[in-house]
């Protein structure tokens, strides 16, 4: 028996951690950390709604399987543009415009 | 209160904390670091809500390869070592992301609060790994060789994505070579006109 509070609570508050990471860094690799645990938010409630029953054909899990799928590839994609982009730019701070690019070199 | 909801706390509690340290730290290493310990005790959750495989999974796929190419972009961006305040926004913007953050979880907790209020504890279905199997390739097969195309795609991609840069900055660097060229061939006929 296990109440469903708490697995709700969880994705919830990981959400809202992953949204402040998006937003308040600087730092393009590490805004993908925050994208990472929005993602693991949405597999927390998947398996807690498979946990719960009433799941057909074991849908919560395998859909958690295919998030963390797509979390790869998005992941391996992601970081081929930053390593890109700091060979062009010398850096990966996304707070920095395009228009001190010129400025810069 | 049952035993499950107590482990399921505790490691909730621990994911929770080191997903807070992983998006507010000033170390980046560190911030991969604590990415570790989030999704790693994010894998005894689904432990504790009986989703076995998932929890392999997320240890194998998540722990073991996404944080490794993380830390690898990092080491690649020549992050520095120890705390650095550009990492972060500024105090106004991370306020801001603050505010909207917490409006996010306030959201989505109104969201839930209908499914969990006065809901008695439901018996946990626990899912085996042979069930599971059954399914994927069954029900699931067809979404699952698109997910295997998808991975084929994204490897060319990020391939292409990281060869057009290389060409890019070859013709960067020409460009430069010849503006190089032309600084030294004004440079007499400047020095010559005053004389």
């Amino acid at each position: 028996m296990i109440h469903l509070a708490g697995p709700y609570l969880l994705a919830a508050v990981l959400a809202g951690l992953g949204t402040y990471g998006v937003l308040a860094r600087r730092n393009a690799v590490l805004v993908l950390i925050g994208i990472e645990l929005v993602l693991n938010a949405a597999n927390v409630l998947l398996v807690a709604t498979s946990a719960a029953g009433g799941d057909r054909w074991v849908a919560g899990n395998v859909l958690a399987l295919f998030v963390i799928t797509i979390a790869a590839a998005e992941v391996s994609v992601a970081l081929a543009v930053v390593l890109a982009v700091f060979r062009l730019r010398g850096d990966i701070d996304l707070s920095r415009g395009h228009e001190d690019d010129g400025a810069a070199s | 209160m049952t035993s499950l909801d107590v482990a399921f706390a505790a490691v909730g509690v621990i994911a929770a904390a080191s997903g807070l340290l992983s998006v507010t730290t000033r170390q980046v290493v560190h911030a991969a670091l604590w990415l570790v310990v989030s999704l790693g005790s994010l894998a005894g959750c689904y432990l504790v809500l009986g989703a076995e495989f998932v929890a392999l999974v997320q240890v194998l796929v998540y722990v073991g390869a996404i944080v490794v190419l993380v830390l690898f972009a990092l080491m690649l961006t020549r992050a520095p070592i120890g705390p650095n305040r550009e990492v972060s926004t500024s105090r106004t913007h991370r306020v801001l992301a603050a505010v909207l953050g917490a409006g996010v979880t306030a959201l989505l907790c109104a969201a839930f609060w209908p499914l969990v209020h006065h809901a008695p504890p439901v018996r946990r279905v626990e899912t085996h790994t042979g069930a599971l199997a059954e399914q994927l390739f069954g029900t699931w097969v067809w979404p699952f060789e698109v997910l295997s195309l998808l991975l084929l795609v994204a490897l060319v991609a990020a391939l292409a994505v990281s060869r057009m840069a290389r060409a890019a900055e070859g013709a960067e660097d020409s460009v430069l070579d010849h503006a190089g060229d032309g600084d030294a061939v004004d440079q007499p006929t400047q020095d010559v006109e005053p004389a």
